[in-house]
Protein backbone atom coordinates (compact mmCIF):
# COMPACT_ATOMS: atom_id res chain seq x y z
CA UNK A 1 0.00 0.00 0.00
CA UNK A 2 2.70 2.16 0.21
CA UNK A 3 4.22 1.75 -2.80
CA UNK A 4 2.28 4.40 -4.44
CA UNK A 5 4.25 6.91 -2.18
CA UNK A 6 8.23 7.84 -2.03
CA UNK A 7 9.13 7.26 1.92
CA UNK A 8 12.20 8.53 2.77
CA UNK A 9 14.21 6.30 5.13
CA UNK A 10 13.84 7.25 8.68
CA UNK A 11 16.46 9.53 10.02
CA UNK A 12 19.97 8.18 11.46
CA UNK A 13 19.82 9.20 15.05
CA UNK A 14 22.62 7.29 16.26
CA UNK A 15 25.50 8.46 18.48
CA UNK A 16 28.75 7.48 18.61
CA UNK A 17 29.24 7.20 22.40
CA UNK A 18 25.91 7.38 24.64
CA UNK A 19 27.79 7.39 27.72
CA UNK A 20 29.31 10.98 26.72
CA UNK A 21 26.48 12.62 25.19
CA UNK A 22 24.72 15.64 26.90
CA UNK A 23 21.21 14.90 26.88
CA UNK A 24 18.81 11.92 26.17
CA UNK A 25 19.90 9.08 23.80
CA UNK A 26 16.90 6.20 23.35
CA UNK A 27 18.74 3.65 21.10
CA UNK A 28 16.72 0.82 19.45
CA UNK A 29 13.69 0.90 22.52
CA UNK A 30 10.81 -1.48 21.33
CA UNK A 31 7.93 -1.85 23.76
CA UNK A 32 4.79 -4.15 23.55
CA UNK A 33 1.77 -3.99 25.34
CA UNK A 34 0.38 -8.39 24.82
CA UNK A 35 0.33 -8.83 21.24
CA UNK A 36 0.59 -5.13 20.25
CA UNK A 37 4.07 -3.69 19.71
CA UNK A 38 3.78 0.09 20.53
CA UNK A 39 7.17 0.40 19.54
CA UNK A 40 9.43 -0.72 17.13
CA UNK A 41 13.42 -0.07 18.01
CA UNK A 42 12.57 3.40 17.89
CA UNK A 43 16.23 5.64 18.53
CA UNK A 44 15.81 9.53 19.57
CA UNK A 45 18.04 11.97 20.34
CA UNK A 46 17.19 15.08 22.75
CA UNK A 47 20.12 17.55 23.27
CA UNK A 48 20.18 19.75 25.83
CA UNK A 49 18.56 22.77 26.11
CA UNK A 50 16.69 22.12 22.94
CA UNK A 51 12.72 21.69 22.82
CA UNK A 52 11.87 18.65 20.90
CA UNK A 53 8.39 18.28 19.61
CA UNK A 54 7.68 14.82 19.18
CA UNK A 55 4.04 14.65 17.37
CA UNK A 56 2.03 11.84 15.18
CA UNK A 57 -1.32 10.41 15.67
CA UNK A 58 -3.41 9.50 18.67
CA UNK A 59 -2.20 5.73 19.45
CA UNK A 60 0.93 5.59 18.30
CA UNK A 61 3.08 5.46 21.22
CA UNK A 62 3.96 9.05 22.02
CA UNK A 63 2.91 8.61 25.71
CA UNK A 64 4.60 5.37 25.86
CA UNK A 65 7.56 6.84 24.51
CA UNK A 66 7.47 9.98 26.98
CA UNK A 67 7.10 7.48 30.00
CA UNK A 68 10.39 5.39 28.93
CA UNK A 69 12.46 8.36 29.58
CA UNK A 70 11.87 8.42 33.77
CA UNK A 71 11.43 4.65 33.90
CA UNK A 72 7.85 4.58 34.35
CA UNK A 73 8.34 2.16 31.61
CA UNK A 74 10.57 -0.42 31.45
CA UNK A 75 11.75 -1.40 27.23
CA UNK A 76 11.72 -5.14 26.04
CA UNK A 77 14.25 -3.88 24.00
CA UNK A 78 16.83 -1.14 23.79
CA UNK A 79 18.33 1.50 25.98
CA UNK A 80 17.56 5.09 27.10
CA UNK A 81 21.09 7.08 28.53
CA UNK A 82 20.49 10.22 30.29
CA UNK A 83 23.45 12.54 30.45
CA UNK A 84 25.58 9.77 29.90
CA UNK A 85 24.13 7.38 32.35
CA UNK A 86 21.74 4.10 31.20
CA UNK A 87 18.77 4.29 33.08
CA UNK A 88 17.21 1.05 33.16
CA UNK A 89 20.72 -0.13 34.97
CA UNK A 90 20.63 2.69 37.64
CA UNK A 91 20.20 1.86 41.80
CA UNK A 92 16.72 2.90 42.87
CA UNK A 93 18.31 5.57 44.98
CA UNK A 94 19.88 7.15 41.94
CA UNK A 95 16.92 6.89 39.86
CA UNK A 96 15.22 8.87 41.99
CA UNK A 97 17.87 11.54 41.56
CA UNK A 98 17.31 11.66 38.25
CA UNK A 99 13.81 11.85 38.22
CA UNK A 100 13.86 14.92 40.44
CA UNK A 101 15.35 16.48 37.23
CA UNK A 102 12.56 15.99 35.62
CA UNK A 103 9.04 17.44 35.69
CA UNK A 104 6.65 15.36 33.71
CA UNK A 105 3.30 16.81 33.08
CA UNK A 106 0.82 13.90 32.84
CA UNK A 107 -1.71 14.18 29.59
CA UNK A 108 -4.53 13.68 32.11
CA UNK A 109 -3.12 15.80 34.82
CA UNK A 110 -3.04 12.59 37.64
CA UNK A 111 -3.21 15.52 40.15
CA UNK A 112 -3.72 14.01 43.77
CA UNK A 113 -7.03 13.99 44.17
CA UNK A 114 -6.68 14.01 47.91
CA UNK A 115 -5.03 17.22 48.34
CA UNK A 116 -6.07 20.42 47.44
CA UNK A 117 -3.91 22.24 44.19
CA UNK A 118 -1.63 23.94 46.74
CA UNK A 119 -0.52 20.74 48.61
CA UNK A 120 -0.25 19.16 45.13
CA UNK A 121 2.40 21.80 43.53
CA UNK A 122 4.22 22.06 46.20
CA UNK A 123 4.24 18.31 47.62
CA UNK A 124 7.38 17.71 46.07
CA UNK A 125 9.27 20.67 47.81
CA UNK A 126 7.51 19.16 51.31
CA UNK A 127 9.28 16.29 49.92
CA UNK A 128 12.89 16.95 49.00
CA UNK A 129 13.69 20.68 49.63
CA UNK A 130 13.75 20.53 53.29
CA UNK A 131 12.64 24.16 53.56
CA UNK A 132 10.01 25.94 55.66
CA UNK A 133 6.50 25.60 55.03
CA UNK A 134 5.84 29.69 54.32
CA UNK A 135 8.50 29.34 51.64
CA UNK A 136 7.42 26.46 50.41
CA UNK A 137 3.56 27.87 49.88
CA UNK A 138 4.95 31.28 48.34
CA UNK A 139 7.04 28.84 45.83
CA UNK A 140 3.84 26.99 44.81
CA UNK A 141 1.46 30.10 44.77
CA UNK A 142 4.49 31.87 42.43
CA UNK A 143 3.92 28.17 40.27
CA UNK A 144 0.25 28.38 39.93
CA UNK A 145 0.37 32.31 39.13
CA UNK A 146 3.17 31.21 36.34
CA UNK A 147 -0.03 29.12 35.24
CA UNK A 148 -2.84 31.82 36.10
CA UNK A 149 -4.04 30.28 38.64
CA UNK A 150 -3.75 31.61 41.40
CA UNK A 151 -7.48 31.99 42.36
CA UNK A 152 -7.80 28.47 42.65
CA UNK A 153 -4.83 26.69 45.00
CA UNK A 154 -7.18 25.60 47.58
CA UNK A 155 -9.73 23.84 45.36
CA UNK A 156 -9.62 20.27 44.87
CA UNK A 157 -8.88 18.75 41.37
CA UNK A 158 -12.57 17.72 41.25
CA UNK A 159 -13.64 21.40 41.07
CA UNK A 160 -11.20 22.32 38.17
CA UNK A 161 -12.28 22.52 35.03
CA UNK A 162 -10.33 19.77 32.48
CA UNK A 163 -7.98 23.19 31.48
CA UNK A 164 -7.47 24.07 34.49
CA UNK A 165 -6.07 20.10 35.92
CA UNK A 166 -3.91 20.55 33.34
CA UNK A 167 -2.72 24.04 34.04
CA UNK A 168 -2.19 22.84 37.77
CA UNK A 169 -0.59 20.06 36.42
CA UNK A 170 2.04 21.65 34.51
CA UNK A 171 2.33 24.48 37.63
CA UNK A 172 3.06 20.88 39.84
CA UNK A 173 5.99 20.06 37.04
CA UNK A 174 7.91 22.94 36.75
CA UNK A 175 7.93 23.77 40.76
CA UNK A 176 10.83 22.32 41.48
CA UNK A 177 12.92 24.07 38.51
CA UNK A 178 13.80 21.17 36.68
CA UNK A 179 16.32 20.62 33.90
CA UNK A 180 14.25 18.27 31.87
CA UNK A 181 10.39 19.04 31.45
CA UNK A 182 8.51 16.52 29.57
CA UNK A 183 5.04 17.47 28.33
CA UNK A 184 2.24 15.26 27.13
CA UNK A 185 -0.14 17.16 25.13
CA UNK A 186 0.23 20.64 26.83
CA UNK A 187 -2.33 22.55 24.92
CA UNK A 188 -4.92 19.88 24.47
CA UNK A 189 -8.37 20.93 26.07
CA UNK A 190 -7.21 24.57 26.59
CA UNK A 191 -9.02 27.19 25.17
CA UNK A 192 -6.58 29.18 22.60
CA UNK A 193 -5.82 31.42 24.30
CA UNK A 194 -5.07 29.95 27.59
CA UNK A 195 -3.02 27.31 25.09
CA UNK A 196 -1.04 30.30 23.66
CA UNK A 197 0.06 31.09 27.00
CA UNK A 198 1.34 27.98 27.87
CA UNK A 199 3.14 27.75 24.44
CA UNK A 200 4.69 31.65 25.99
CA UNK A 201 5.49 29.58 28.77
CA UNK A 202 7.05 26.42 27.59
CA UNK A 203 9.54 29.10 25.52
CA UNK A 204 10.04 31.30 28.45
CA UNK A 205 11.23 28.48 31.09
CA UNK A 206 13.22 27.11 27.71
CA UNK A 207 15.01 30.51 27.36
CA UNK A 208 15.14 31.63 31.05
CA UNK A 209 16.01 28.20 33.47
CA UNK A 210 17.75 26.73 29.78
CA UNK A 211 15.22 24.01 30.47
CA UNK A 212 15.36 20.74 28.06
CA UNK A 213 11.51 20.08 27.10
CA UNK A 214 9.96 16.89 25.10
CA UNK A 215 6.13 17.91 23.75
CA UNK A 216 4.47 15.68 22.49
CA UNK A 217 1.20 16.70 20.84
CA UNK A 218 -0.77 16.76 17.56
CA UNK A 219 -1.91 20.71 18.26
CA UNK A 220 0.70 21.67 14.90
CA UNK A 221 0.04 25.78 15.83
CA UNK A 222 1.82 24.95 19.69
CA UNK A 223 3.95 22.99 17.67
CA UNK A 224 5.26 25.15 15.30
CA UNK A 225 5.65 27.96 18.01
CA UNK A 226 7.60 26.32 20.80
CA UNK A 227 9.93 23.58 18.95
CA UNK A 228 13.33 23.70 17.82
CA UNK A 229 13.26 20.63 16.33
CA UNK A 230 10.49 18.16 15.37
CA UNK A 231 10.35 14.73 15.08
CA UNK A 232 6.96 12.54 13.37
CA UNK A 233 6.32 9.22 15.36
CA UNK A 234 4.27 6.77 13.11
CA UNK A 235 4.22 2.98 13.54
CA UNK A 236 6.70 2.38 16.35
CA UNK A 237 9.35 4.52 14.89
CA UNK A 238 10.46 7.97 14.56
CA UNK A 239 9.96 8.51 10.46
CA UNK A 240 11.16 12.24 10.54
CA UNK A 241 12.94 14.56 12.51
CA UNK A 242 14.00 18.12 11.64
CA UNK A 243 13.61 21.85 12.12
CA UNK A 244 10.24 23.62 12.22
CA UNK A 245 11.22 25.20 8.37
CA UNK A 246 11.96 22.08 7.43
CA UNK A 247 8.66 20.41 8.70
CA UNK A 248 7.48 22.98 6.80
CA UNK A 249 9.01 22.51 3.44
CA UNK A 250 9.59 18.74 3.57
CA UNK A 251 7.89 17.02 0.91
CA UNK A 252 7.51 14.07 3.49
CA UNK A 253 4.46 12.46 2.51
CA UNK A 254 3.74 10.93 5.88
CA UNK A 255 4.97 14.58 7.08
CA UNK A 256 2.36 16.41 4.63
CA UNK A 257 -0.98 14.39 4.88
CA UNK A 258 -0.21 14.95 8.98
CA UNK A 259 0.06 18.96 9.01
CA UNK A 260 -2.32 18.89 6.52
CA UNK A 261 -4.65 16.92 7.99
CA UNK A 262 -5.48 14.73 5.07
CA UNK A 263 -7.15 11.93 5.80
CA UNK A 264 -5.79 10.33 2.36
CA UNK A 265 -2.13 9.28 1.81
CA UNK A 266 0.20 6.90 3.54
CA UNK A 267 -1.12 7.03 6.88
CA UNK A 268 -4.00 6.17 6.14
CA UNK A 269 -7.57 7.22 7.91
CA UNK A 270 -8.08 4.73 10.67
CA UNK B 1 -11.77 -32.28 32.72
CA UNK B 2 -8.51 -31.61 31.44
CA UNK B 3 -9.68 -28.09 30.85
CA UNK B 4 -10.98 -27.70 34.67
CA UNK B 5 -7.55 -29.05 35.69
CA UNK B 6 -5.58 -26.19 33.79
CA UNK B 7 -7.71 -23.66 35.59
CA UNK B 8 -7.40 -24.68 39.25
CA UNK B 9 -3.61 -25.30 37.66
CA UNK B 10 -3.74 -22.13 37.00
CA UNK B 11 -5.61 -20.62 39.75
CA UNK B 12 -2.93 -21.91 42.32
CA UNK B 13 -0.34 -20.38 40.42
CA UNK B 14 -1.51 -17.42 40.25
CA UNK B 15 -2.17 -17.69 44.23
CA UNK B 16 0.71 -18.24 44.94
CA UNK B 17 2.55 -15.58 42.78
CA UNK B 18 0.32 -12.88 44.26
CA UNK B 19 1.86 -14.08 47.85
CA UNK B 20 4.77 -13.93 46.56
CA UNK B 21 4.75 -10.49 45.23
CA UNK B 22 2.57 -9.95 48.17
CA UNK B 23 5.51 -10.53 50.52
CA UNK B 24 7.63 -8.49 48.82
CA UNK B 25 5.29 -5.41 49.51
CA UNK B 26 5.58 -6.12 53.10
CA UNK B 27 8.88 -6.58 52.64
CA UNK B 28 9.13 -3.05 51.31
CA UNK B 29 6.82 -1.96 53.87
CA UNK B 30 9.35 -2.56 56.39
CA UNK B 31 11.90 -1.04 54.87
CA UNK B 32 10.06 2.04 54.48
CA UNK B 33 8.95 1.90 58.29
CA UNK B 34 11.85 4.10 59.65
CA UNK B 35 10.24 7.19 58.10
CA UNK B 36 7.20 6.29 59.94
CA UNK B 37 7.63 9.32 62.08
CA UNK B 38 8.08 11.62 59.08
CA UNK B 39 4.90 10.50 57.90
CA UNK B 40 3.21 10.39 61.68
CA UNK B 41 0.37 12.90 60.11
CA UNK B 42 -0.71 10.23 57.10
CA UNK B 43 -0.82 7.57 60.04
CA UNK B 44 -3.01 9.81 62.49
CA UNK B 45 -5.46 10.78 59.15
CA UNK B 46 -5.51 6.46 58.17
CA UNK B 47 -6.17 5.67 62.03
CA UNK B 48 -9.15 7.99 62.06
CA UNK B 49 -10.28 6.33 59.02
CA UNK B 50 -10.32 2.88 60.73
CA UNK B 51 -11.25 3.83 64.31
CA UNK B 52 -14.18 6.50 63.66
CA UNK B 53 -15.60 5.51 60.19
CA UNK B 54 -16.18 2.16 61.86
CA UNK B 55 -17.79 2.90 64.96
CA UNK B 56 -21.60 2.49 64.05
CA UNK B 57 -20.61 -1.09 62.73
CA UNK B 58 -18.38 -1.81 65.57
CA UNK B 59 -21.50 -1.47 67.79
CA UNK B 60 -24.19 -2.60 65.83
CA UNK B 61 -22.04 -5.95 65.31
CA UNK B 62 -20.95 -6.37 68.46
CA UNK B 63 -24.39 -5.61 70.43
CA UNK B 64 -26.33 -8.10 68.41
CA UNK B 65 -23.07 -10.38 68.43
CA UNK B 66 -23.18 -10.31 72.04
CA UNK B 67 -26.92 -10.95 72.50
CA UNK B 68 -27.44 -14.09 69.91
CA UNK B 69 -23.90 -15.73 71.91
CA UNK B 70 -26.13 -15.88 75.17
CA UNK B 71 -29.27 -16.23 73.62
CA UNK B 72 -27.32 -19.58 71.73
CA UNK B 73 -25.83 -20.31 74.64
CA UNK B 74 -29.02 -20.63 77.21
CA UNK B 75 -30.28 -22.61 74.94
CA UNK B 76 -27.65 -25.40 74.20
CA UNK B 77 -26.99 -25.09 77.79
CA UNK B 78 -30.48 -25.77 79.24
CA UNK B 79 -30.81 -28.29 82.33
CA UNK B 80 -27.61 -29.46 81.12
CA UNK B 81 -24.97 -27.18 82.41
CA UNK B 82 -25.41 -24.08 85.32
CA UNK B 83 -26.07 -20.93 84.54
CA UNK B 84 -23.06 -19.62 86.08
CA UNK B 85 -20.75 -20.96 83.14
CA UNK B 86 -23.13 -18.45 80.92
CA UNK B 87 -20.35 -15.54 81.40
CA UNK B 88 -17.52 -17.79 80.62
CA UNK B 89 -19.27 -19.81 77.31
CA UNK B 90 -19.75 -15.87 76.08
CA UNK B 91 -16.82 -14.29 77.23
CA UNK B 92 -14.11 -17.22 76.05
CA UNK B 93 -16.21 -17.51 72.43
CA UNK B 94 -16.43 -13.54 72.15
CA UNK B 95 -13.02 -12.96 73.21
CA UNK B 96 -11.26 -15.70 71.38
CA UNK B 97 -13.01 -16.28 68.48
CA UNK B 98 -15.92 -14.16 67.05
CA UNK B 99 -14.16 -10.33 68.08
CA UNK B 100 -11.31 -11.10 66.23
CA UNK B 101 -12.86 -12.65 63.43
CA UNK B 102 -15.94 -11.02 62.91
CA UNK B 103 -14.20 -7.67 63.31
CA UNK B 104 -11.34 -8.66 60.52
CA UNK B 105 -14.76 -9.94 58.59
CA UNK B 106 -16.68 -6.74 58.86
CA UNK B 107 -14.89 -4.03 59.58
CA UNK B 108 -11.25 -5.47 58.06
CA UNK B 109 -13.99 -5.87 54.59
CA UNK B 110 -14.75 -2.08 54.83
CA UNK B 111 -11.35 -1.34 55.18
CA UNK B 112 -9.83 -3.39 52.52
CA UNK B 113 -12.22 -2.21 50.12
CA UNK B 114 -11.38 1.57 50.95
CA UNK B 115 -8.04 0.70 50.28
CA UNK B 116 -8.15 -1.45 47.24
CA UNK B 117 -10.36 1.49 45.74
CA UNK B 118 -8.64 4.29 46.59
CA UNK B 119 -5.29 3.23 45.37
CA UNK B 120 -6.94 1.53 42.29
CA UNK B 121 -8.11 4.19 41.67
CA UNK B 122 -4.97 6.50 41.83
CA UNK B 123 -3.14 3.67 39.36
CA UNK B 124 -5.56 3.83 36.86
CA UNK B 125 -5.71 7.55 36.68
CA UNK B 126 -1.62 7.75 36.91
CA UNK B 127 -1.39 9.39 40.20
CA UNK B 128 1.02 6.73 41.50
CA UNK B 129 2.58 6.81 38.35
CA UNK B 130 3.15 10.78 39.52
CA UNK B 131 4.27 10.01 42.76
CA UNK B 132 7.14 7.72 41.31
CA UNK B 133 8.15 10.42 38.91
CA UNK B 134 8.18 13.19 41.80
CA UNK B 135 10.98 11.00 43.60
CA UNK B 136 8.09 9.99 46.36
CA UNK B 137 7.96 5.84 47.09
CA UNK B 138 4.24 5.16 46.71
CA UNK B 139 4.75 2.52 49.00
CA UNK B 140 6.46 5.16 52.24
CA UNK B 141 3.93 7.94 51.10
CA UNK B 142 0.61 5.24 50.90
CA UNK B 143 1.41 1.77 51.57
CA UNK B 144 3.22 2.38 55.14
CA UNK B 145 1.15 4.65 57.04
CA UNK B 146 -2.54 2.68 56.11
CA UNK B 147 -0.44 -0.81 56.80
CA UNK B 148 0.58 0.36 60.31
CA UNK B 149 -2.72 2.13 60.82
CA UNK B 150 -4.70 -1.25 60.39
CA UNK B 151 -2.20 -3.22 62.24
CA UNK B 152 -2.70 -1.18 65.32
CA UNK B 153 -5.93 0.03 65.16
CA UNK B 154 -7.99 -3.42 64.06
CA UNK B 155 -6.49 -4.74 67.67
CA UNK B 156 -8.11 -1.41 69.02
CA UNK B 157 -11.38 -1.84 67.44
CA UNK B 158 -11.66 -5.40 68.55
CA UNK B 159 -11.22 -4.54 72.20
CA UNK B 160 -13.52 -2.22 71.84
CA UNK B 161 -15.78 -4.90 70.44
CA UNK B 162 -15.23 -7.38 72.80
CA UNK B 163 -16.63 -4.82 75.53
CA UNK B 164 -19.70 -3.93 73.58
CA UNK B 165 -20.04 -7.60 72.68
CA UNK B 166 -20.19 -8.62 76.56
CA UNK B 167 -22.26 -5.78 77.53
CA UNK B 168 -24.45 -7.13 74.80
CA UNK B 169 -24.53 -10.77 76.25
CA UNK B 170 -25.09 -9.43 80.02
CA UNK B 171 -28.24 -6.95 78.82
CA UNK B 172 -29.92 -9.63 77.22
CA UNK B 173 -29.27 -12.27 79.51
CA UNK B 174 -30.44 -10.25 82.87
CA UNK B 175 -33.02 -8.49 80.67
CA UNK B 176 -35.16 -12.00 78.36
CA UNK B 177 -33.00 -14.67 79.76
CA UNK B 178 -34.07 -14.85 83.43
CA UNK B 179 -30.15 -15.05 84.47
CA UNK B 180 -29.33 -12.99 87.71
CA UNK B 181 -26.40 -10.03 87.16
CA UNK B 182 -24.55 -11.84 89.70
CA UNK B 183 -24.59 -15.17 88.14
CA UNK B 184 -23.56 -13.64 85.21
CA UNK B 185 -20.37 -11.77 86.17
CA UNK B 186 -19.36 -14.37 88.41
CA UNK B 187 -19.54 -16.59 84.87
CA UNK B 188 -17.28 -14.40 83.33
CA UNK B 189 -14.53 -14.24 86.37
CA UNK B 190 -14.89 -18.22 86.23
CA UNK B 191 -12.31 -19.02 84.31
CA UNK B 192 -10.50 -15.89 83.10
CA UNK B 193 -7.19 -16.04 81.39
CA UNK B 194 -5.23 -13.31 80.08
CA UNK B 195 -4.17 -15.22 77.28
CA UNK B 196 -7.49 -15.13 76.29
CA UNK B 197 -7.65 -11.79 75.14
CA UNK B 198 -4.17 -11.63 74.66
CA UNK B 199 -4.74 -14.72 71.98
CA UNK B 200 -7.61 -12.61 70.67
CA UNK B 201 -5.44 -9.03 70.07
CA UNK B 202 -2.66 -11.17 68.35
CA UNK B 203 -4.89 -12.82 66.14
CA UNK B 204 -6.35 -9.55 65.38
CA UNK B 205 -2.84 -7.55 65.09
CA UNK B 206 -2.45 -10.21 62.21
CA UNK B 207 -5.71 -10.12 60.56
CA UNK B 208 -4.97 -6.58 60.32
CA UNK B 209 -2.00 -6.83 58.26
CA UNK B 210 -4.03 -9.53 55.86
CA UNK B 211 -6.35 -6.58 55.98
CA UNK B 212 -3.98 -3.86 54.96
CA UNK B 213 -1.81 -6.18 52.84
CA UNK B 214 -4.60 -7.31 50.31
CA UNK B 215 -6.20 -4.30 49.62
CA UNK B 216 -2.76 -2.23 49.17
CA UNK B 217 -1.45 -5.07 47.15
CA UNK B 218 -4.71 -5.47 45.00
CA UNK B 219 -5.19 -1.28 44.58
CA UNK B 220 -1.26 -0.80 43.29
CA UNK B 221 -1.35 -3.65 40.74
CA UNK B 222 -5.36 -2.55 39.55
CA UNK B 223 -5.25 -2.71 35.60
CA UNK B 224 -7.59 -0.82 33.76
CA UNK B 225 -10.55 1.64 34.33
CA UNK B 226 -13.48 1.69 36.07
CA UNK B 227 -13.84 -2.13 35.84
CA UNK B 228 -10.34 -2.77 36.72
CA UNK B 229 -11.04 -0.77 40.23
CA UNK B 230 -14.45 -2.54 40.99
CA UNK B 231 -12.15 -5.76 39.91
CA UNK B 232 -9.89 -4.66 42.14
CA UNK B 233 -11.82 -3.92 44.95
CA UNK B 234 -13.80 -7.20 44.53
CA UNK B 235 -10.77 -9.39 44.78
CA UNK B 236 -9.18 -7.51 47.69
CA UNK B 237 -12.29 -8.34 49.99
CA UNK B 238 -12.35 -11.85 48.64
CA UNK B 239 -8.83 -12.55 49.40
CA UNK B 240 -8.41 -10.77 52.66
CA UNK B 241 -11.55 -12.76 53.93
CA UNK B 242 -10.67 -16.23 52.91
CA UNK B 243 -6.97 -15.38 53.91
CA UNK B 244 -8.77 -14.32 57.53
CA UNK B 245 -10.70 -17.76 58.01
CA UNK B 246 -7.55 -19.51 56.81
CA UNK B 247 -5.13 -18.01 59.19
CA UNK B 248 -7.18 -18.11 61.71
CA UNK B 249 -7.18 -21.71 62.15
CA UNK B 250 -3.28 -21.82 61.84
CA UNK B 251 -3.84 -19.43 64.70
CA UNK B 252 -5.66 -21.17 66.87
CA UNK B 253 -3.06 -23.86 66.68
CA UNK B 254 -0.11 -22.40 67.22
CA UNK B 255 -1.77 -19.88 70.03
CA UNK B 256 -3.98 -22.29 71.89
CA UNK B 257 -2.03 -25.79 71.43
CA UNK B 258 1.35 -24.31 71.40
CA UNK B 259 2.38 -21.18 73.09
CA UNK B 260 -0.76 -20.86 75.43
CA UNK B 261 -0.76 -24.60 76.14
CA UNK B 262 2.76 -24.47 79.24
N1 LIG C 1 -0.36 0.33 30.16
C1 LIG C 1 -0.77 -0.08 28.95
N2 LIG C 1 -1.27 -1.32 28.78
C2 LIG C 1 -1.66 -1.75 27.58
N3 LIG C 1 -1.62 -1.01 26.47
C3 LIG C 1 -1.15 0.24 26.56
C4 LIG C 1 -0.70 0.77 27.80
N4 LIG C 1 -0.27 2.03 27.59
C5 LIG C 1 -0.45 2.27 26.27
N5 LIG C 1 -0.97 1.20 25.64
C6 LIG C 1 -1.27 1.10 24.21
O1 LIG C 1 -0.20 1.66 23.51
C7 LIG C 1 -0.66 2.41 22.41
C8 LIG C 1 -0.07 3.79 22.44
O2 LIG C 1 -0.62 4.51 23.51
P1 LIG C 1 -0.21 6.02 23.82
O3 LIG C 1 1.25 6.10 24.02
O4 LIG C 1 -1.06 6.45 24.96
O5 LIG C 1 -0.63 6.78 22.50
P2 LIG C 1 -0.52 8.34 22.23
O6 LIG C 1 0.41 8.47 21.07
O7 LIG C 1 -1.89 8.77 21.86
O8 LIG C 1 -0.03 9.00 23.46
C9 LIG C 1 -2.16 2.41 22.48
O9 LIG C 1 -2.63 1.52 21.50
C10 LIG C 1 -2.49 1.90 23.84
O10 LIG C 1 -3.61 1.08 23.78
MG1 LIG D 1 -0.87 10.16 24.74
Amino acid sequence: MNLEYNIPPPPEQKVADPAKFRGIVMEGVSKSFGPKQVLKETDLLIHKGETLVVFGRSGEGKSVLLKHIVRLLEPDAGKIWVEGEEISEMEVSDLMEMRKQFGFLFQGAALFDSMNICKNVGLMLEEHSGWPMEKISARACEALALVGLMDSDDKLPSELSGGMKKRAGLARAIVMEPEYILYDEPTTGLDPITGDAINDLIIKLQKELGVTSIVVTHDMASAFKVADRMAMLSRGKIVFTGTVDEVRSTDHPMVRQFIEGNSQGPLGAF
Amino acid sequence: MEAFLTKIGAGILRGLTNAGHGTMLLRAIFLQTPHIWKMRREVLVQMHVVLVGSMPLVIVTSVFVGAVTAVQAVYQMQALVPMKFLGVMISKTVFIELGPVLMALVVGSRLCAFYAAELGTMKVTEQLDAMSIMAIDPVRYLAMPRFWAAVTMIPVVTIFADAVAILGGYTISVMTLDISAGVFIEGLQLFYKHSDILGGLIKAVVFGAIIALSGIFNGFNTQGGAEGVGHATMTAVVASCLSVLVADYFLAIILFQIIFQK
